[in-house]
């Protein structure tokens, strides 16, 4: 599926949920209870997106040209916005990542439902994904 | 005779709004209190018809600016029982204040080797003004423990003061648990050895009857806006024995006597502590809530508040999956909680989803944490406009949110 697709259907699940701020951030909170464990020796200071108020943690390999994400977070809001991101990102090539226009984002009103100060969070996390794809980009152009 | 709730609530603008579709419950009163519609009125009022600079103006708005002005002195006198209004400086806050004291009082008489006493429970403002000071002079600072209910440890206390202790200065009231610490203890044991003490007043001042001669503290801080007050305008209290003996602050207008090249001479207290043109407006309105506090009475506020926190305590303490931090013998009206499994930011979040405004994270206190060993806790202030049916819905709102992790 395209990341154009899957940002869609994102929209599409959320619309459900209406303007009632509670079950929307406890639907955040559901899909991050779904983020697959990371191990614990992964969650290193090195690993530690800067910019967040809450811990997250977030690594990167390249498997066939793709880049694929993990991460975790101490906090389950947090979590959910990760995982979301990694449902787009993840298992694409650096080109797609790098290219990728997040529309989601503000279609689904996430600044109002989350607040400025995780807004912010969910930029610097956004900004180190792509940083991972620039530099497997120039890894694998070598 | 017990306030009228509904009839004080009426007064403040702010209340009556809705918030993600739910009644506002404001319930991060330590953070900064909402504001009468008396202050508010007087803040406008002033830069329209009174605007002006104060102090030096011959003419009549400049006599009514500096009336007004000197008006909030008196009512500060008055509502700390001061002896004169001298001992009333302005600041921009209570950091500031602290920071004045550092700068004035801990630059003359804090040398290499002497102690400064703070506590586990201190506000970042008042730490990091202290070791800036100690890496300065090579002073050292030392730090009261606190117990696991959050009360101090005072056999510790008099094990940490003496001869060598120049400088005791403590949160009156801790802002992250909201433990009454026993000052008027401090006091005296701090002043049998020659210390002077500094009292963080910013979480006392609003919630109870603070007498500076009783007291007999050598400085108090405290900010206007905990009080129902405008932000960026706090107090400094100083006995003038010893503001006296202290070097001014910052150098300017105002707090001159005469200026030449060769030598300046300084204004009398307490201008010499007030360089530049003051926040007049801000003072002028911060009297307004000085009157209302005055006509509602500490006592009555007090009681109010009282019967919160019990009624908190209680309904919370039920929920499966409640963690209260800090369990202090004496408190004011705040309440600090975590949820079993649940970081405060979440909790925090889902709360305001219910229009319910409460403060997460380290509340500036993040040794006291470290202490506890946890990240933060979610905190619930309450003041003299919040109502027993605003607590049934934090309840029921805490309640929901543990379910999810605590079932």
């Amino acid at each position: 599926m395209s990341i154009e697709a899957i940002q869609n259907e994102i929209i599409d699940e959320f619309s459900i949920l209406g303007d009632d701020k509670e079950s929307t951030i406890f639907y955040i909170m559901e899909i991050g209870n779904g983020l697959p464990e990371m191990p614990e020796s992964d969650k290193t200071d090195q690993n530690i997106i800067k910019g967040c108020q809450s811990k997250v943690w977030l690594t990167a390999i390249e498997k066939d040209g793709k880049v694929h994400f993990q991460a975790d977070s101490n906090t389950d809001i947090t979590k959910g916005l990760i995982s979301l991101l990694i449902r787009v990102l993840s298992k694409r090539t650096p080109e797609e990542i790098i290219q990728a226009e997040l529309s989601f984002i503000d279609k689904i009103g996430m600044g109002s439902i989350i607040g400025s100060q995780r807004s912010n969070g969910l930029a610097a996390m956004i900004k180190q994904m792509k940083m991972y794809a620039l530099a497997y980009q120039a890894k694998l152009n070598a | 005779m017990s306030l009228n709730i509904q009839e004080i609530r009426a007064l403040f603008p702010v209340l009556h709004q809705e918030v993600n579709g739910k009644p506002l419950v404001y319930f991060d009163n330590a953070a900064t209190t909402q504001k009468p519609i008396s202050v508010i009125d007087a803040l406008s009022a002033y830069y329209k018809n009174d605007n002006s600079n104060i102090h030096r103006g011959a003419h009549t708005l400049a006599d009514r600016a500096t009336r007004y002005y000197e008006n909030t002195r008196k009512l500060l006198q008055q509502f700390l029982n001061a002896r004169e209004e001298a001992e009333i400086i302005f600041t921009k806050g209570t950091t500031e204040g602290i920071n004045l004291v550092a700068s004035t009082f801990g630059r003359k008489y804090i040398n290499e080797g002497d102690e400064i006493i703070i506590s586990t429970l201190e506000h970042h403002s008042n730490i990091v003004p202290w070791q800036m000071l100690c890496e300065e002079k090579g002073a050292v600072l030392k730090i009261i423990p606190i117990n696991e209910a959050g009360d101090l440890d005072m056999q510790a206390f008099k094990d940490l003061v003496s001869p060598k202790t120049k400088l005791v200065s403590i949160i009156h009231v801790s802002n992250a648990l909201g433990t009454i610490n026993p000052v008027e203890e401090i006091i005296e044991l701090s002043h049998q050895v020659g210390a002077k003490v500094l009292l963080d007043g910013a979480q006392s001042t609003s919630h109870l009857e603070v007498d500076v001669q009783a007291l007999d503290c050598d400085f108090l801080v405290f900010s206007a806006h905990k009080l129902y007050g405008p932000t960026g305008l706090g107090v400094l209290y100083g006995k003038r024995v010893v503001l006296e003996e202290m070097p001014p602050y910052q150098g300017g207008g105002e707090m001159i006597k005469e200026v030449t090249f060769t030598k300046t001479t300084y204004n009398e207290l307490p201008f010499k502590f007030e360089a530049g043109t003051p926040n007049i407006g801000d003072v002028i309105a911060f009297g307004k809530a000085l009157e209302f506090i005055n006509q509602l009475g500490k006592k009555q506020i007090k009681a109010h508040e009282d019967e919160l926190l019990a009624y908190a305590s209680d309904s919370l303490s039920q929920i499966k999956g409640f963690i209260p931090v800090g369990t202090a013998r004496e408190k004011i009206s705040v309440i600090s909680f975590n949820i079993n499994g649940m970081h405060p930011f979440d909790v925090g979040m889902m709360l305001d989803a219910n229009g319910i405004a409460v403060r997460t994270g380290h509340h500036c206190t993040q040794p006291l944490m470290q202490r506890f060993g946890i990240e933060g806790t979610v905190r619930a202030s309450f003041s003299v406009y919040n109502t027993k049916s605003e607590i049934d819905k934090l309840v029921a709102s805490v309640s929901k949110i543990a379910k999810l992790k605590n079932k």
